[in-house]
């Protein structure tokens, strides 16, 4: 009796997550031109549209590129920052920390408005590079997160032993730590470049024509003409998601063993 | 004494701002080929001795000497000093023979030396044929072997082990001890070797260092240490002693008579001890002390009477701890197997060699 009413309250709340996700993806597959139920039969129409548009296909790059380049610079940033707060005590980590995951914690239309203020001057609004150096910022904390998280399992005298062997510091970090926390490192790139895949915000104050972002465009999309396109590419970024949620899955897997 | 392979010059270590000294001042000389133990309680001093000889910590004031270069300032890894961990750590990503190639690796040896030398390394540590397996597939006790081999395979002028054997049991604790002995011996490498364990620093050491306060108290051969301690500190820190309190009543040389505070009037040796009217330890080895279940007078002269309160069989030798005199208390080892004991409860009477008791000054 208990056990039912636990597994009936855990379906409800995996339908409401799940609801909306499910009800867009059929669409996608319709043959009609409407947002609506019942389908009134199945095509991959949508999907050739897509691939076929110059509307959908730069921002799936762009997507893809801004997403890569912006996880990779987070990584670069994240990875030492972590490293470097591990080995930190007492009030000066609380701090830094504070104000490393600070992107994750401030509103993004705050983080938004003044990267334009920012930006603007420098000339890196409206250019793929500002995007990325962005979407690294909003990044970073995860990787920050995620690598910290897994130097928790790592013995900090193995860095003393590499020493002893004749290992420079640098030397003890790449061929005795990082192997030991990779599985963290990846796992850290996966979340910043899910973070940049799925980020809006941002990218409407920003992205110039030339680097609209998947996300940005859909909502582009939408207030132009009701395409069910839309809807296709909807489907491409769950897809994204399904298969990062499952390497960080298996990172994580890894990381166990 | 042989060449000098490490001196500390007046070394002292404070941590913080006018912090307690973790290490006063401390003058101290590692022979070249000698297995060197510091022995103390934790928070002694030893430890820090040791991190500081390995670079991991850095000396507040003084000069540490490596073959005549001062490398107190030098980072660990431009020391080329061999250390084993109690704790092991060895790479868990790597097999035992990449663990034991690493220093060779860093060090550019050609693919072909780092083989034959992590063969070589392994069979010191009788390991031959476990270089594929990963650290976590070995046992404590082998774990240890690799660190030891990984730590040998460069052939460092010195090899420093922290409480290398803290985590294993005592059955393989005393195989280790000896086969670090017997690797000491057969290397002639020089080992600085850190212990709280007084039996360990007496199986393994061709000298100890008492460490107490940050300071050594003795610096002598186990033999010598076991026998002829400096100071109280020593005598009830290495083997098990009676240290009964007393004041010295008459004084001739290194002769004294001293009244205990439980009664008695024995003799002793003065070691580290004032004239008529100062306070002293009396201290009598346990496994010195003789037990009759007679009166005093049938031991002979200068036996004293006492009270058998409990007697502890141990296997191999029985403890016995006697009340002695109005309060006092004494305790005497003997093999087991002897002749009877005395009833507990019974009228005993305990006496030990001329020469068995040492007198120190008491710790302040």
């Amino acid at each position: 009796m208990g056990r039912g009413v636990l597994w009936a309250a855990g379906l409800l709340v995996a339908a409401f997550l799940l609801a909306p996700i499910l009800a867009i993806l059929p669409l996608s597959f319709s043959a009609g031109s409407f947002l609506f139920y019942p389908l009134p039969g199945l095509s991959l129409r949508w999907y050739r549209d897509f691939f076929g548009s110059d509307f959908w296909l730069p921002a799936l790059w762009n997507s893809l590129l801004i997403g890569g380049a912006a996880a990779g610079l987070a990584t670069l940033l994240g990875v030492p920052a972590a490293f470097g707060l591990w080995r930190l005590r007492g009030a000066a980590r609380a701090v830094v920390l504070g104000v490393v995951l600070a992107p994750m914690v401030v509103p993004v239309i705050v983080v938004a408005v003044a990267l334009l203020l920012a930006f603007g001057p420098i000339g890196l609004v409206a250019t793929h590079a500002g995007m990325i150096v962005a979407h690294a910022a909003l990044g970073v904390p995860f990787v920050v997160v995620t690598v910290l998280a897994s130097l928790e399992g790592f013995d900090a005298v193995q860095l003393r032993a590499a020493a002893a062997c004749g290992a420079g510091p640098v030397r003890a970090f790449f061929r005795v730590c990082l192997p030991q926390i990779f599985p963290g490192v990846a796992a850290g790139a996966v979340f910043a470049f899910a973070t940049s895949l799925d980020e809006v915000v941002v990218a409407l104050f920003i992205a110039g024509p030339a680097q609209r972002t998947l996300p940005r465009q859909m909502f582009a999309g939408l207030n132009d003409s009701i395409s069910l396109t839309t809807a296709a590419a909807a489907a491409m970024l769950v897809a994204f998601s399904v298969v990062l949620l499952l390497v960080v899955g298996w990172l994580q897997g890894r990381a166990r063993r | 004494m042989s060449e000098t392979l490490v001196r500390f010059e007046g070394v002292r270590k404070t941590y913080g701002a006018g912090g307690p000294a973790a290490v006063q001042s401390l003058d101290l000389d590692i022979a070249r080929g000698e297995l060197l133990t510091l022995l103390g309680p934790s928070g002694s001093g030893k430890t820090t001795t040791l991190m500081l000889l390995a670079g991991f910590e850095l000396p507040s004031a003084g000069r540490i000497m490596l073959d005549g270069r001062d490398i107190a300032r030098l980072p660990p890894h431009r020391r080329g000093i061999g250390v084993v961990f109690q704790s092991y750590a060895l790479f868990p990503h790597m097999s035992v023979a990449e663990n034991v190639a690493f220093p060779l690796a860093v060090r550019g040896v050609s693919k072909h030396d780092q083989a034959r030398r992590v063969a070589k390394a392994l069979d010191t540590v009788r390991l031959q044929g476990l270089g594929d397996r990963r650290p976590a597939q070995l046992s404590g006790g082998q774990q240890q072997r690799v660190a030891l081999a990984r730590a040998l395979v460069f052939e460092p002028p010195i090899v420093l082990l922290d409480e290398p054997l803290g985590a294993l049991d005592k059955a393989l604790r005393e195989e280790m001890q000896l086969e670090i002995r017997h690797i000491h011996q057969r290397l002639g490498v020089t080992m600085l070797y850190v212990t709280h364990d007084q039996a360990e620093a007496l199986t393994l050491s061709d000298r100890i260092a008492v460490f107490e306060g940050g300071r050594v108290r003795q610096l002598a051969d186990p033999r010598r240490l076991y026998d002829r301690p400096a100071d109280a500190f020593v005598a009830g820190f290495v083997g098990e002693n009676n240290l009964l309190p007393g004041v010295v009543e008459s004084r001739e040389e290194l002769d004294l008579r001293v009244r205990l505070d439980c009664g008695p009037v024995v003799d002793a040796q003065a070691v580290d001890c004032g004239g008529a009217g100062e306070r002293c330890l009396v201290a009598i080895r346990p496994e010195r002390v003789a037990v009759a279940g007679v009166t005093a007078a049938e031991l002979g002269e200068g036996a004293l009477p006492a009270v058998l309160t409990e007697a502890i069989f141990q296997g191999d030798h029985v403890r016995l701890r006697l009340a002695l005199g109005d309060g006092g208390a004494i305790l005497a080892k003997r093999p087991a197997g002897m002749s009877a004991l005395p009833e507990p409860g019974g009228p005993a009477a305990v006496a030990w060699p001329e020469g068995a008791a040492f007198a120190f000054r008491p710790p302040a």
